[in-house]
């Protein structure tokens, strides 16, 4: 048996091939009760097929694994719309704090006003940060902060007798989760078209416009990177015809302590807390996704907010509450995080935060124009998408690019997203990396350029340095294999 | 390579083989050649009615969704159970092995809506242009 | 002030603007209009580390733990044991400042472990396939109903009264999204029509008890032509059967109990299962195995067409990110407790609710309010409100239970798990009777 690859072939041992039989990895006392009798076999399982493994054996399996994923702190992760920024470690202390995790969240209000006071601070704080008025914490991702502000936008136009608004727009550059949210919620999905300059196209808006239409759904800067100057103008096109503004505040980052939701015209806004507020990516999660909405709007928001009475803070419920989202009051272990952030920023950091981003995306747009091509020819903000269109016609596509950006040292960017740009490459960098490690990856992606046109096939056939080559994600979809097995025979 | 003369194509690259009103459907050289790996096929059941040009399915590369769209109405009598099984045919024999299914023919005057073999690569010639 | 998370220096700037071709960072901002343009915002000072620490600290020290005291609260939220290897894991950073693995190349310790966490899953329920987890029971729980209304093209959802009133209102409000309606049903009352798309069920149920004849209502259920929707309590699962082996077409599931801590109520895990002929409905992220040229065994996000970024508005689910780390802490748990663990927390979750139900409910004022088989929780009537209970047992320094009055007359949910010490149950007990004894 050749032991070459096999050996570094960690992925065909899960933890139910290691350990024996009678190993295990924990301790539990004895029952100190006398025992009652066990309900009829008949209700019991008859077997459990769970590992059996040592501790040590456990540990070294998932340190293994661990080491074979990139993460922020392994480098450069640049994400675009992501905003994969440093995630300060101190949060990740202050977070573990028993005073925190050990709240169970049906104790006695009187038991956890420290939990409320921080939540109630950061409900004011996301409001004064998005100019608007009130905020829930409860949704707990980003997606699930749409899925509330457009059920609020539903149950809203519903008590006004505006049922007939059937419609939701959503620019050709959105991210998927906003098209799938406004159908989750009913309503029927209308592209509207952006502008050569990377707009909003005003002519399409209006001609989409009528009394059908429920809200627009617009992420400011849009997932190009770009600001749109006409946003003043387009929240009153859309209030003028009875329709509302959702904002996708996924790129806050470049508009921190810069600009606000509020005061543009938006209606209803949800933000990303593991994005603009440092909180961990975990691998996918958890996130946090607070709601932050109008006057008009806020009666609508999810229950529980926090809210204070004479005695101290309380749990309520707004008066024409959509509801519950969860089963409790939001990813509180992650919020602990985003207010550690916020008082570490004060509000000359959030500044500096939006500052540092917008240039940094700026620098990398400058430094890589010459070798690709950018589709949109203006200022970026915190993230800047280029097209892979000049070194497709070499034979090298954007994903051989991303491939083998990873020989370099570096997660690749974003690859073919947003869809309206051809071999897409979104990047953003954010504010925690620093001028060299920009240049390393720019000069990595000026270098790939150069291999684009010498030596292609390195290219075409990276990742060469990976722990694992490219994967065969065909026969993965077309005969799917989604848990283990035990193997019949002897497995080889 | 020219598109085969022995059947009539949509827009939508699907193509349509008929003997005696039944009419075999699938989807063109271009069209997997455009989607890539193509790794499941959504089709309807036996006995739909089907109309022409009108949805008749969906087909998955590992990146994308495409709908099919039916070259003629009729009746559905047959699915091609091999592309269920390994949805790699339609890549491999777009026009033999990787058919999808079978109908029979409510009415062949439809076929005149349809494009020619010569018609269809002229179509793509243009659309391989831009 | 000089942020430690933000490298580049004047200098550092001052070479970028000058790259870029501007003379000022300003100029950058150039497209924000002018009447949008704010001063500086209310937020409060900027703390330094060892101010932020105190500040936190103090929160914090506002409030009481349950950890530091007997605690018997549960309702949807558990004190389990979690072994420390599973801080360990998790806290590594590579796991926790990942994000998702579109890049399977490197991200396999991710894609792994969630293939792992979709295998236990599918073990623990007897189910086919599990997804890489939702937001929390409650949400798995409305993504299920919806689900069941999409395969089916029924319009109405059936719930079992004795569902957890939280993932009921979760459930109502998902289906207000699809104009859904959602009929709640007592379990000795079902009026299944041809409306409806599912049937769903806790078990055990929000007070703590198992259905006495769940094959009955399974039979009901498909005899409508319903989905059977199981919401099981992972824990329970390390000794009773599992929903799978007695026709679920569903299972979904709280996994907080998994290796979580209370943490007031989030992030915690939902859990998805299903059938294998429902795996192209199913919402949520799927991993799968597959080898790369070299034949080495890999994982890859896989079956992605059913999911937002691919089909967008008929996406199965709008989800995204989801709790991935959360997946991770139960998948390290489950390996470390394995085959033989789980089942003996199970079991003493079960000895210790049964020893102190019997206790209580020979004290003078108290009974147990339901007949049949529970698993950790149980419904005490007490002779007085239960917020009185609760009020003396605080005083005691006693974490006491749910009051469920409103459901049962001076009703109290009480739960017994593997951390409370045959002592605790005593304590409680001898204060319950002073309290009946009418101090």
């Amino acid at each position: 048996m050749s032991d070459g690859p096999r050996q570094a072939d960690i992925g065909a041992r899960l933890t139910f091939d290691l350990g024996k039989p009678g190993r295990t990895a924990f301790s539990l006392p004895p029952c100190d009760v006398p025992e009652a009798d066990l309900p009829p076999p008949s209700l019991l399982r008859r077997e459990l097929n769970l590992p059996e493994l040592s501790q040590v054996e456990l540990v070294r399996y998932f340190l293994a694994l661990s080491r074979l994923n990139y993460s922020v702190d392994s480098g450069f992760y640049p994400l675009g719309s992501c905003t994969m920024k440093y995630n300060p470690k101190v949060h990740d202390k202050l977070a573990c704090l028993p005073g925190f995790t050990g709240l169970h969240p049906l104790q006695p209000l009187a038991t956890v006003q420290g939990a409320l006071a921080l939540m109630y601070d950061l409900q004011r704080w996301l409001v004064e940060i998005t100019g608007l008025d009130a905020a829930s914490l409860a949704p707990a991702a980003g997606a699930q902060g749409e899925l509330t502000g457009i059920f609020m936008i539903k149950a809203y136009l519903a008590d006004r007798g505006e049922e007939g608004r059937t419609r939701v727009l959503v620019p050709d550059s959105a991210h998927g989760t906003n098209p799938a949210t406004a159908a989750m919620a009913g309503f029927e999905v209308v592209t509207v078209a952006s502008d050569s300059q990377g707009n909003t196209d005003r002519q399409a808006l209006a001609s989409a416009l009528d009394d059908g239409v429920a809200a627009l759904m617009l992420t400011l800067p849009n997932t190009l990177g770009l600001f749109d100057p006409n946003i003043g103008r387009i929240a009153e096109m859309l209030h003028r015809k009875g329709a509302l503004l959702y904002g996708d505040g996924a790129n806050l980052n470049a508009l921190l302590g810069r600009a606000r939701f509020g005061d543009m015209g938006f209606d209803i806004v949800h933000l990303n807390m593991h994005k603009t507020f440092s909180t961990p990516h975990g691998g996918g999660g958890p996130g946090s996704g607070p709601v932050v909405a109008k006057g008009h709007l806020a009666p609508y928001l999810p229950t529980p907010v926090v809210g204070k009475d004479g005695e101290g803070f309380v749990l309520a419920t707004p008066e024409r509450s959509i509801g519950r989202v969860g089963s409790f009051y939001g990813h509180f272990g992650v919020l602990v995080r985003a207010y550690a952030y916020l008082r570490t920023l004060g509000a000359e950091g959030l500044r500096q935060v939006s500052d540092n981003a917008v240039i940094n995306a700026n620098y990398v747009l400058a430094r890589l124009r010459p070798a690709y091509h950018l589709p949109y020819d203006r200022r970026c903000m915190h993230e800047v998408v280029f097209s892979g269109s000049r070194q497709r016609a070499k034979g090298v596509r954007t994903l051989d690019i991303a491939k083998r950006l990873i020989d370099y040292g570096f997660h690749p960017p974003t690859v073919y997203f947003p869809l309206i740009v051809d071999e897409a490459l979104m990047i953003e960098p954010t504010e925690t990396e620093s001028k060299e490690a920009l240049d390393a990856f720019c000069d990595a992606l000026l270098a790939i350029d150069r291999e684009a046109e010498e030596e292609p096939q390195v290219v075409k056939e990276a990742p060469h340095s990976a722990p694992i080559g490219r994967l065969d994600e065909a026969t993965a979809a077309r005969r799917p294999v989604l848990r283990w097995r035990r193997e019949v025979g002897d497995g080889s | 390579m020219p598109s085969p003369s022995d059947r009539r194509y949509t827009k939508e690259h699907e193509w349509v083989r008929v003997e005696d009103k039944m009419g075999t459907v699938g989807i063109t050289d271009y069209a997997q050649d455009q989607l890539g790996d193509i790794v499941y096929v959504d089709l309807p059941s036996v006995g739909t009615q089907v109309k022409q040009l009108e949805k008749l399915g969906e087909i998955e590369s590992v990146k994308a969704v495409s709908d099919l769209y039916s070259p003629v109405s009729g009746e559905l009598v047959e699915v091609n159970q091999g592309v269920n099984d390994r949805p790699e045919l339609v890549n491999q024999s777009p026009y033999e092995e990787g058919w999808l299914v079978r109908v029979r023919l409510a009415d062949p005057a439809e076929l005149d809506n349809l494009l020619t073999a010569k018609q269809y690569d002229e179509l793509i010639a243009q659309a391989q242009e831009t | 002030m000089t942020l430690p998370y933000i490298p580049n220096t004047q200098a550092d700037r001052q070479a970028m603007l000058a790259a870029i071709g501007v003379a000022s960072v300003e100029e950058l901002f150039a497209d924000i209009p002018a009447e949008f343009r704010i001063g500086e915002l209310g937020l409060p000072p900027a703390l330094s580390e060892p101010e932020l620490v105190r500040e936190l600290s103090a929160l914090g020290g506002r409030n009481q733990p349950v950890d530091d005291m007997p605690c018997f609260l549960g309702g949807g939220a558990y004190r389990h044991f979690i072994p420390s290897v599973v801080s360990e894991v998790i806290g590594r950073s590579e796991f926790a400042t990942a994000y998702t693995p579109y890049q399977p190349e490197i991200s396999q310790g991710t894609l792994q472990t969630i293939f792992e966490f979709q295998s236990m899953v599918c073990e623990l329920t007897a189910m086919d396939v599990a997804n890489a987890g939702m937001y929390d029971g409650a949400s798995a729980l409305a993504e299920a109903c919806l689900m069941a209304a999409a395969i089916s093209g029924r319009r109405r959802i059936a719930l079992l009264s004795t569902v957890h009133p939280h993932h009921q209102a979760v459930v109502r409000t998902y289906a207000f999204g699809r104009g859904l309606a959602v009929d709640v049903m007592p379990p000795d009352d079902l009026a299944l029509s041809g409306e409806h798309a599912c049937l769903a069920v806790q078990q055990p149920n929000f007070f703590g008890y198992f259905l006495p004849d769940v094959e009955a209502l399974e039979r009901a259920v498909h005899a409508a032509g319903a989905l059977f929707i199981v919401s099981a309590d992972p824990i329970s699962l390390g000794l009773f059967r599992p929903p799978g082996e007695y026709g679920a077409d569903v299972v979904v599931g709280e996994g907080q109990s998994l290796g979580s801590p209370l943490n007031f109520g989030g992030p915690y895990l939902g859990l998805f299962a299903c059938r294998q002929q429902y795996l192209r409905q199913m919402p949520g992220r799927i991993v799968g195995r597959t080898s790369d040229a070299q034949g080495r065994t890999g994982y890859v996000l896989t079956i992605q067409t059913r999911e937002q970024h691919i089909r967008r508005e008929r996406a199965t689910s709008n989800i995204c990110t989801s709790q991935q780390l959360v997946a991770l802490a139960a998948t390290v748990y489950l390996a470390a407790m394995g085959k033989q663990g789980l089942r003996q927390v199970a079991e003493l979750c079960y000895h210790k609710a049964h020893y102190a139900a019997q206790r209580i409910a020979r004290l003078p004022g108290y009974s147990l309010a339901f007949d049949g088989l529970f698993f950790k929780e149980f419904v005490m009537r007490c002779p007085q409100p239960p917020s009185e209970v609760n009020r003396a047992l605080l005083e005691r320094g006693i974490v006491g239970g749910l009051d469920v009055s409103q459901y049962v007359e001076n009703g109290l949910l009480l739960c017994v798990t593997e951390m409370n010490t045959r002592d605790e149950i005593d304590r409680l007990v001898e204060a319950l009777a002073a309290i009946g004894g009418g101090a």
